[in-house]
């Protein structure tokens, strides 16, 4: 027995509430992030990541409340990403309780963002999440929520992220969030293959089946959901337990 | 009733830690300091770390903690956690650094090319997520922790102490290597008790109730 694969509960929270939405769109309220993350700890969350989404710069103090509160309860690892765009940020975020920070569209327009964030709060706390969408025969990284191409290559750029001083990366594809259809395998083993790092597979979970062939096939070292767990779709645990009757190390 | 110091050298988020011991006793003062005298008041002391371990040295020393760190290591229950255990032992590879050789031993990266698991997957670098911790020695820091329970791990360096009989718990990744050692009263360990939900919470509570003795 060894390292377990982790099953990451994600929230999308703007102006202090749980939403989520299809590809990006029509934001549906879940519910209130300490309760929700509560109930994800005692299920057996192995991580929580909350992604900020909140548009208007008023209510991004928000985000930092809610930390600390989580902070105070639950004992797990916590990562919290959006709208992260300078070192100060990370700084914030891991004063609020975060143990991880993931920086996404900054990591494109100021790669130095992720050097400088890494060498002074160390790699292990710092996650870029790279959003990706099939182009041609390969995968193209894209900026600001999806809606933006970029013209760089995902997995050149999951090199250069690690180089840099990725301690892990969020995989997102594009293509498949919020579909319901599964990950988008072949890019995630693309970049797991590609890199030494972690590699966390999301975007497009819709039943259990999809987590089993993240780990198996997209050679995943933890897989996020969203939506199978705030609907009350799946618990955790069931999620736990299926894996583990498909041959998956996990944590119950 | 005096305090338990959380040991603070700008290396790494210290709320997390000291979160989780005012949760375990709510009876105690948890006081994260970057001041020898109070951590030489207190009555336990936390020794956390994270970062790159030349780093961290570099940072003990600017702050003046580094005697105050081995005097609380050698008379009072004493918890480092992650590089402040790796910090008790000689020298490290990462960034050739000595450490402050409490004990004897060096830390050494994982060798990420060579590492597979048993269906022969590419093993990752950083080791991170939950890992089984085996108990190599009866210790009360272990009271009421199965044997085989699950702690959160974030590391790439792993300490190799040359006296086996430190070696108070050990995970498998993919080589077996020691995760936590202990000798009167120091315990260390590499994983974050502070992160390991029920685990490390009952951990930290055994170390809030430790007198330092075995």
């Amino acid at each position: 027995m060894g390292l377990a694969k982790r099953i990451i509960p994600c929230l999308d929270v703007t102006d202090g509430r749980v939403v989520k939405g299809v590809n990006f769109l029509e934001l549906r309220d879940a519910g209130d992030p300490v309760e929700i993350a509560r109930r994800y700890d005692e299920q057996g969350a192995d991580e929580l990541t909350f992604l900020d989404i909140t548009a208007s710069s008023d209510n991004r103090g928000l985000i930092l409340h809610i930390i600390e509160e989580v902070a105070s309860q639950v004992f797990i690892p916590l990562t919290v990403g959006g709208g992260v765009r300078a070192v100060e940020d990370v700084r914030r975020l891991l004063n609020a309780g975060a143990d991880k920070v993931s920086i996404n569209t900054s990591a494109v327009t100021n790669p130095q963002l992720v050097a400088d964030a890494s060498s002074r709060f160390g790699s292990q706390c710092i996650v870029v999440a790279i959003d990706a969408k099939q182009v041609g025969d390969h995968w193209e990284v894209f900026t600001h929520g999806g809606r933006q191409a970029t013209g760089i290559d995902a997995v050149e750029w999951a090199r250069k992220m690690v180089e840099l001083g990725a301690g892990e990366l969020l995989v997102t594809s594009m293509d498949r969030d919020g579909t319901k259809i599964g990950f988008n395998l072949p890019l995630n083993r693309a970049i797991s293959d590609a890199v030494d790092v972690p590699i966390i597979a999301s975007g497009g979970v819709g039943n259990l089946v999809h987590l089993v062939e993240g780990v198996k096939e997209g050679g995943a070292d933890a897989v996020l959901a969203a939506s199978i767990f705030h609907y009350g779709e799946y618990t955790v645990r069931q999620a736990k337990e299926y894996m583990r009757d498909h041959g998956i190390e996990v944590r119950l | 009733m005096t305090h338990i110091a959380v040991v603070d050298y700008g290396m790494g988020n210290l709320r997390s830690v000291s979160k989780a011991l005012e949760h375990v006793a709510p009876g105690h003062k948890v006081l994260v300091t970057s001041d020898p005298a109070q951590i030489a008041a207190a009555s336990r002391v936390v020794f956390p770390g994270q970062g790159a371990m030349p780093d961290c040295v570099r940072e003990l020393d600017a702050r003046g903690l580094r005697d105050a760190v081995i005097a609380a290591a050698a008379e009072k229950p004493f918890l480092g956690i992650c590089i402040g255990l790796q910090l008790l032992f000689e020298h490290s590879e990462e960034g050739n650094a000595a450490g402050l050789g409490v004990f004897a031993g060096k830390v050494k990266r994982f060798a990420a090319a060579d590492m597979h698991d048993v269906e022969g997957a590419k093993l990752k670098v950083p080791h991170m997520g939950w890992n089984q911790v085996y108990q190599s020695q009866s210790h009360p820091l272990w009271r009421g922790i199965e044997d085989g329970e699950r702690f959160y791990y974030v590391h790439s360096y792993y300490v190799a102490p040359e006296d086996q009989s430190l070696d108070a718990g050990f995970s498998e990744y993919p080589a077996r290597f020691t995760s936590c050692v202990a000798r009167n009263n120091i315990f260390a360990a590499q994983f974050h008790p502070e992160k390991s939900h029920n685990a490390g919470l009952k951990l930290l509570s055994n170390f809030v109730q430790w007198d330092g003795g075995n």
